[in-house]
């Protein structure tokens, strides 16, 4: 019965949203001020029904009702209570469920910001949401509904994919739809404004913090993703430029580029229409992602059962959805025009230069994750891309990108050159090299040619990023939070780049077959298997192997790496057992019984592999300082800054800080 | 420089810069694109000499041989037509098994041995990569054989 009521109210949700979409965007173009406020009420009645339909359905997992097909699915009653909740979002019909939840929460955050925005702006921009969420409301009623029952109920459930039976995975996805789902309020607000036919950049302002959000929850959603492959998937790899890897990447970079543009759009007026056709782009991948991930059309790791009614009715989504935002922009665009120029050498074009560089990335991500799509449609043979396109395709774009931010940030607004940071800049790149260098010729030796550009480039920005903040404290002035989130940001960018420099060029990998007693040297690292034995958890059966790690005869640590077999599904998972430290992880996975009493073993030195993850963390720190800062002071504090593009657009009575 | 001139300047240096991560790109992805082959095919000779790509079928029932101790292990693909030997010194993944499908990334050798360097076998046991159930001739049955369940390792 309970779970005929969340179907119920997942359907009157839809119905809400309708309501939503409609009242919001008719109510502003009739002038009906009632028809108006009636779009922020319904927005709330859908987001209750949302979740309430949440709700029973985490009911039913917890309380094992397998008479629900998808509970019985992907949940068991030998599952660990935390599981049976997290398995919520273990399958495609809960993961549209957790989407539209998500967006919801998005959208009511908008409505409890949206009192300093102009309420016909507000009311349309809750409309554009509405039109989103009622069509992925149909989307999953129609073709996935989470609450189809199955009749007789099945005994016991098929179990959640023991891949899927970790902590990282059960914060994974909801922080990734935090980010991806995210930009639907940039694209909202983006719409909102063609739809007015705004000619100022006042949008601009209010998108901001949306935007930064929004890239923040995204930039931990692929880290965490990123470190739950790394070590759940049993061998090591912490990126494949696997489809659906990609597929949240592009709306990452693409947002990358937006923070920036609208930072220009913001504070000069510059790149309107540049900046809205961002704002479409980044929402409009993060619906291509959904379709790569949800259709199956691609196969992946990641990919579940595929449908393709489910891939025609997203392909359709999308045509409608992003078809009809460039129509719109198409429409208006022209009205955005700019007319202030800037020097060569100014603030403004080093951000069209990483908004450029970073399209050619993103632009080069989606070529390749597509090929495949399109070879395969036009009959030009079955073909995959991987690393070997990937890893130099996108370096071209990038290397620059990395060698302008260190440059940019010091940059003048309009015109004037560097300022005096010139002096201050050079020390920091000679400095940059002589630890670069040191780092890649001394402590990780290697013969790669990059290996020293990405070392220099990575403590260049670091310290780049450090001259601003310094400067500031030692004069005695305050240090505006904008000042200090693009300052965070820019540090974890060179972070990431040290990592990925170093994990990329001096990773040692070895797979070998070792009898009890045996050991194999990774560089400085001694690893030694010294046996295993039988084990049986809750709801598996395996292997436990015992690796002993020494460095020059000291021992470093002892790993214990799992073979595991499910019972409820059969499958076998190998559970690799990693000694994380600061500047390396020491990994350890089983391969398999080869005979003669010894394992096949593949054993891991990753240098710095931490640096990776916790870049992308201090980024998503930046985003989130610049506007909780944001919020704090206001407008004054960012116009403080620039006088000039202060007074050429008074300050707003209040906007969504 | 006249502002003409100067989004003259601004639109080239776009444009070749464009044009030239654009050619980069177009080279890096003909030079490492991998064409998927079943043994049919390769029995047909339509693999250049020499040329990396992605072998897919079924592991024979039986045939897979190990040399005691080590990693080395050999099998046979087949598409039931044609059979491919195929050699790999790696740790195998967790869902290889004889009678299931797999894709290995490699080279064939002068004897026409398959030397591969990656070996995928994704999904549960009842899953067949979509290629290989093309090859087998199964067309779209292949949906049946998907599991329910579905994120693999990898």
């Amino acid at each position: 019965m309970l779970v005929e009521l969340g179907h119920y109210a997942l359907i009157l949700a839809m119905m809400l949203a309708g309501a939503q979409a409609f009242f919001g965007l008719a109510g502003p173009a009739l002038g009906r001020e009632r028809w108006r406020a009636a779009a922020a009420s319904t927005a709330c009645g859908q987001f209750v029904f949302v979740a309430l339909a949440v709700g029973v359905l985490v009911h039913a997992f917890i309380s094992n009702d397998f008479s629900v097909h998808y509970v019985a699915e992907n949940s068991n009653s030998a599952l660990p209570l935390f599981y049976r909740v997290t398995a919520l979002w273990g399958a495609h019909e809960g993961s549209m469920l957790l989407w539209i939840l998500v967006l919801t929460l998005w959208t009511m955050a908008l409505l409890a910001r949206s009192r300093h925005l102009p309420p016909t702006f507000a009311a349309r921009s809750l409309g554009v949401l509405g039109l989103i969420s009622f069509c992925f409301l149909l989307f999953t009623l129609a073709t996935s509904n989470p609450f189809t029952r199955v009749i007789p109920a099945v005994p016991d459930g098929n179990d959640l994919n023991p891949v899927l039976q970790d902590p990282a995975f059960a914060i994974h996805p909801p922080i990734l739809y935090m980010g991806y789902v995210g930009f639907s309020v940039s694209f909202a607000l983006a719409c909102a404004a063609m739809i007015e036919g705004r000619r100022d950049q006042q949008w601009a302002h209010w998108m901001r913090p949306w935007t930064v959000m929004a890239w923040a929850f995204l930039a931990c959603g692929i880290a965490l993703g990123s470190w739950w492959a790394y070590y759940e998937l049993g061998w090591g790899g912490f990126w494949f430029w696997d489809p659906v890897e990609n597929a949240s990447f592009m709306p990452w970079l693409i947002g990358t580029a937006l923070i920036h543009s609208l930072a220009v759009t913001d504070k000069r007026g510059l790149f309107k229409s540049w900046t809205l056709l961002l704002a479409v782009t980044a929402f409009s991948l993060s619906l291509i992602g959904t379709f790569l991930v949800r259709s199956g059309v691609l196969v992946s790791v990641h990919s579940f059962a595929a449908d393709p009614s489910r891939g025609i009715f997203i392909l359709a989504l999308l045509v409608v959805m992003i078809g009809g935002a460039l129509a719109l922009y198409a429409w208006r665009a022209p009205l955005m025009k700019s007319s202030a120029g800037f020097d060569f050498i100014s603030r403004e074009s080093f951000l069209l230069f990483n908004n450029i560089l970073l399209t050619i990335a993103a632009a080069v991500v989606f070529g390749g994750t597509l090929a495949p799509l399109i070879a395969d449609t036009l009959g030009l043979g079955t073909l995959s891309v991987g690393p070997p396109y990937f890893n130099p395709s996108f370096l071209v774009p990038i290397l620059p990108m990395l060698a302008l931010v260190a440059l940019g940030m010091h940059a003048r607004w309009r015109r004037g050159g560097l300022g005096e940071a010139p002096r201050t800049l050079l020390l920091a790149l000679g400095a940059a090299l002589v630890l670069g260098l040191a780092l890649s010729l001394g402590v990780y030796a290697h013969p790669l040619t990059l290996t020293p550009v990405g070392a220099t480039l990575g403590v260049w920005i670091i310290l780049s990023s450090l001259i601003d903040p310094i400067g500031r404290l030692r004069r005695g002035l305050k240090l505006p939070a904008s000042v200090a989130g693009m300052s965070i940001a820019h540090i974890g960018l060179g972070v990431f780049v040290l990592g990925i420099t170093f994990v990329q060029s001096n990773t040692i990998e070895r797979d070998i077959a070792l009898k009890p007693g045996e050991s194999a040297q990774l560089g400085v690292y001694q690893f030694r298997y010294d046996g295993g034995q039988d084990i049986v958890g809750p709801n598996y059966e395996g292997f436990r192997g015992k690796v002993s790690i020494t460095r020059n005869g000291a021992p470093v640590s002892v790993l214990f790496p799992e073979k595991r077999r499910y019972w409820v599904q059969g499958t076998v998972q190998t559970t690799a057992a990693i000694a994380p430290a600061f500047n390396r992880d020491l990994l350890a996975a089983l391969g398999e019984d080869v005979g003669a009493g010894a394992w096949s073993l593949r054993l891991q030195y990753r240098p710095l592999i931490r640096f990776v993850w916790i870049g992308a963390l201090i980024m998503a720190i930046g985003g989130v300082t610049a506007v909780i800062g944001r919020r704090q002071r206001g407008y004054a504090a960012d116009g403080a800054r620039l006088p000039l593009a202060a007074a050429a657009q008074p300050p707003p009575p209040g906007g969504l800080r | 420089m006249t502002p003409r001139r100067r989004r003259l300047f601004w639109v080239l240096g776009i444009v070749a810069g464009v044009g030239l991560a654009g050619g980069l790109a177009l080279r890096a992805f003909r030079e490492n694109v991998m064409f998927y082959f079943d043994p049919s095919r390769i029995a047909a000779g339509e693999v250049k000499p020499g040329q990396r790509f992605r072998l897919g079928g079924m592991v024979e029932q039986g045939s897979l041989t190990r040399t005691p101790g080590s990693l080395e292990v050999r099998f046979v693909v087949t598409d039931f037509k044609h059979q491919v030997p195929v050699r790999y010194d790696k740790v195998l993944p967790d869902l290889f098994r004889e009678g299931a499908g797999m894709v290995a990334h490699g080279r064939l050798d002068a004897s026409g041995t398959f030397i591969a360097d990656e070996v995928l076998a994704k999904h549960d046991e009842k899953y067949m990569p979509p290629e290989v159930a093309r090859s087998l001739g199964q067309g779209g049955a292949s949906s049946a054989a998907m599991p329910a369940s579905g994120a693999s390792a990898r």
